[in-house]
């Protein structure tokens, strides 16, 4: 906590340096280029593939925004970040946004003056146990030797869960996700603990995915979203309102094909219209030309398009939607509208 | 001689018995076995225990290696061709087939270019090559070795040709300065003194009176946090801003008076000299002279950022330039503990014991993200040039320390002697005293430089791609790729083993050839 403070303090010095530039968006203009920062790697979310370049559901969302901003979606410079840099490059201005499964906290909203722009996927954290362990439910696990990667909040949550349902159990602390797998499968561990979205990915590419269940549980609610810094309103209203126009163009029915037809045809509909720009003056209200969010949908997709190509069921990563359908269909995806 | 042996004796040999060969059990490898395995019944046993447990584990290992699959577009193509051929749970080799590129070179770097990296190696094994076999090769090849980091800067970053071969051209006009001033006449390098000495005293104090107002302004953000560590952190700020105003105008003075009043020794006008218009020609002559240059006979390659390399090109860029700039700094501060003159003692004293103090690893995160804070966003240093300053620091107070283990091995005599004959420190340095404490140091030298070049996977932690980080990040985490592991560790382990090992037997080979004085 006192370190918080302290670094916060650092931080408090390093946006009094950042403000007295222009506002993000001159800057990215200038720069013809978007600094986005990603993860080291996640499967399905960022990783670079054979050829060297950036993909997954996480490097979308920045390529949407540089698409709408700079007309470009591959005018992204994209900046790999651990879990221990990633706010200090935030904050320090080397990178404009975050696109990083980073979990929406209170601390980290306000304490360290960040501004969440939305979630662009619903996670939680899980438990995988073999199956022939016959364990069913969380609750039976007492006793159990847990692999859980040290530093994150799912550890805490860990601890948390256990302790209020009062079960004892003995953890394995392990540094990376790969060595997590490599663990649990030498039968270090009992039970391997993670979002779930990772435990699925995990498990779909084990050499036998069906020796292995998912419990039913989900001890926590991490909804993981894009941010940025805290102060400049115009930017954020940028990045969150790209990452809307992917929802709503899932709402809607637009997709990255059929979104060039509708917008020269006009349609019916005038939220569509207002969507694509050819209609009132949205794009020019964040300080953007009419097609913006035609441009965005069209680099990467509606949000179902881009699920499906990176994390859905059809891909390695194997996701159900689950939380991250569209409100339309029960879940969790909805987006304020285009008015 | 007495008569016993003419009687007893019937008869004497006067031709001597062919020699037969030893008995089987003592001779060949079954004496060796016997000797070495055999000796004893706890030694036989300890054998046979030995041996069975070396089979089971090249039993265990060497299907794994031997059915490994080198040809695969993902770990679940992999298993199910496994699956196919019945060798299930085999190594899955391709994924070093498929991410070759990324291993060596980073998967930013671009595909076209490799062939640049690929040479500026050749080049370091050619080039060193007099450096390293001094005493075989003529010496006008270290001409070689000397051009050699231009040549590779301009193959792995590229850009164009002109900006290295102006640094050259720069480098040697300092170099001439430098002999110009040392040569002037003692009035006239009086009056260089005064100006250099004012000029330096004003910059001084102005970089100080800076340093203070940042301090001051450290100092107040600090102290608005809350609690007991940001009240005593923003008091330290303060009392450092306030020693700083008080002390910015008389340092300048100081500073000044001693540059101008050293005109006659001429030893520190002439440096101070020379580093200012070093710095000055970087800055101001560099950039307007290659692009002068360069827009005239235009030679380039395509620029490549720092931070698109990575793969084990990151880890030899860092070891190697890390190494050779550590030894000789290494050196100047091994040399400057033992010094008498209380400044350079204490500079060194306290240069070394705080980089000691300091695990590597905080230096580099300083390096990534705490120097982000001090600098404005888009004018920070390379990154690169970042780590290896942290790196060569960090490697350079350990190899001072060993140096100085050679330098107090030395026979006080020694340094007598050199006295004695009439040579200065320099001459008594160069030819008595550092031949012979470098030899000592070898052993050591060389354990801190396989040491250093193994901490350069340490950048992966700061999210540079390094051969580790590599791995960890985009192989491990890819989609394809997913949470491999045994395959990518090996493959790394064995290249790190080959520079290293390499680098082990370079140095027993020298530590043989310089033993001249114990045979």
């Amino acid at each position: 906590m006192k370190k918080t403070v302290f670094l916060g303090a650092l931080t408090l010095s390093g946006l009094a340096a950042v403000a007295a530039s222009a506002g993000t968006l001159d800057d990215v203009k200038a720069r013809g280029i978007l600094n986005c920062g990603v993860t080291t790697g996640v499967p399905g979310f960022a990783a670079p593939n054979a050829s060297g370049e950036w993909e997954g559901f996480d490097v979308d969302v920045c390529r949407a925004v540089a698409a709408g901003v700079l007309g470009d979606p591959t005018a992204v410079e994209f900046v790999p970040t651990t879990g221990k840099t990633r706010f200090t490059a935030l904050a320090s201005g080397e990178i404009d946004m975050l696109a990083r499964n980073t979990t929406w906290t209170f601390s980290r909203d306000v304490d360290l003056k960040f501004e969440f722009i939305g979630v662009n996927y619903y996670d939680g954290q899980g438990f995988m146990v073999p199956k022939e362990l016959g364990v069913s439910s969380a609750l039976e696990l007492d006793g159990a030797t847990v692999c859980i990667q040290t530093g994150t909040t799912t550890e805490l949550n860990l601890a948390d869960y256990f302790r209020s349902n009062n079960i004892s159990y003995e953890p394995v602390p392990i540094e990376t996700g790969a060595e997590a797998v490599q663990q649990y499968n030498a039968g270090a561990c009992d039970v391997y603990t993670t979002d779930a979205s990772a435990l699925a990915a995990q498990r779909a590419n084990f050499p036998d995915p069906s020796a292995h269940v998912v419990l039913p549980e989900i001890v926590s609610k991490e909804p993981l979203g894009p941010l940025v810094r805290h102060g400049d309103n115009e930017w954020g209203d940028i990045v969150r309102w790209t990452l809307n126009a992917l929802i709503s163009a899932e709402e809607l029915g637009v997709t990255s094909v059929n979104a060039a037809g509708l917008a020269a045809d006009g349609s019916n509909n005038p939220e569509i219209n207002r969507l694509l720009g050819t209609e009132s003056n949205l794009g020019e209200q964040l300080g953007l030309d009419a097609d913006w969010a035609k441009r965005a949908i069209e680099a990467v997709g509606n949000y179902g398009e881009s699920f499906a190509r990176n994390i859905g069921e059809s891909t390695p990563i194997g996701l159900a939607r689950g939380l991250n359908a569209s409100y339309l269909d029960g879940g969790l995806i909805y987006s304020p509208p285009f008015r | 001689m007495s008569d016993t042996n003419a009687q007893s004796v019937a008869f004497v040999r006067n031709s001597e018995i062919p020699a037969s060969p030893p008995p089987l059990g003592e001779t060949g490898p079954v004496k060796w076995m016997r000797e070495n395995l055999f000796s004893g019944w706890v030694n036989s046993v300890m054998t046979v225990i030995a041996f069975l447990l070396i089979a089971r584990f090249i039993m265990g290992v060497f299907p794994w290696f031997w059915n490994g699959v080198w040809d695969a577009s993902s770990i679940k193509d992999c298993r199910n061709i496994m699956a196919d051929a019945g060798t299930a749970g085999s190594a899955c080799f391709a994924v070093l087939v498929d991410r070759w590129d990324h291993l060596l070179f980073g998967f930013k770097y671009p595909a076209t270019e490799y062939w640049r990296p690929t040479l500026a190696f050749v080049l370091l094994v050619v080039c060193a090559m007099p450096a390293l076999f001094a005493m075989y090769l003529p010496r006008k090849l270290l001409i070689a070795t000397a051009l050699y980091p231009f040549v590779a800067y301009w193959l792995i970053w590229g850009g164009s040709l002109w900006v290295p071969v102006v640094i050259l051209g720069l480098l040697a006009v300092t170099a001439a300065i430098y002999l110009f001033i040392e040569g002037l006449s003692v009035s006239l390098r009086q009056a260089v003194a005064g100006i250099v000495g004012a000029l330096s005293g004003i910059g001084l104090g102005y970089l100080l009176y800076l340093g203070a107002q940042e301090l001051w302004f450290i100092s107040g953000n600090v102290s608005a946090g809350e609690g007991i560590v940001s009240t005593v952190a923003g008091f330290v700020f303060m009392i450092a801003a306030i020693f700083t105003y008080a002390f910015f105008i008389p340092m300048g003075i100081f500073v000044g008076y001693a540059i101008y009043n050293s005109y006659e020794d001429g030893g520190l006008v002439t440096i101070v000299t020379t580093l200012f218009s070093l710095y000055a020609l970087m800055v101001y002559g560099l950039g307007p002279i290659s692009a002068a240059i360069n827009s005239v006979v235009p030679i380039e390659l395509e620029a490549v950022a720092s931070r698109d390399m990575g793969g084990y090109m990151l880890c030899m860029i860092l070891g190697t330039v890390c190494v050779s700039l550590s030894i000789p700094l290494g050196v100047v501060l091994a040399l400057g503990r033992q010094s008498n003159m209380p400044l350079i003692k204490g500079v060194c004293v306290v240069f070394i014991e705080f980089i000691r103090g300091v695990p590597l690893i905080t230096l580099l995160f300083v390096a990534n993200v705490m120097l982000a804070y001090f600098f404005p966003p888009e004018s920070s240093i390379d990154l690169i040039l970042r780590v290896i300053i942290m790196i060569t620091a960090f490697s350079a107070a350990y190899i001072a320390e060993v140096i100085r283990g050679g330098l107090a091995a030395l026979p006080k005599g020694q340094y007598e002697a050199a006295d004695s004959l009439g040579l200065n420190y320099t001459q008594a340095t160069r030819l008595i005293i550092l031949p012979q404490a470098l030899k000592i140091s070898i052993p050591g030298i060389v354990n801190v430089a396989v040491g250093l070049f193994k901490d350069t996977t340490l950048v992966s932690v700061i999210s540079m791609f390094d051969i580790v980080g590599m791995i960890r990040g985009p192989i491990q985490q890819s989609t394809d790729w997913i949470s491999i592991y045994w395959e990518v560790y090996l493959f790394a382990a064995a290249v790190f083993f080959v520079v290293c090992y390499s680098i082990s037997q370079y140095s027993q080979w020298l530590e043989r050839q310089l033993q001249t004085g114990h045979r």
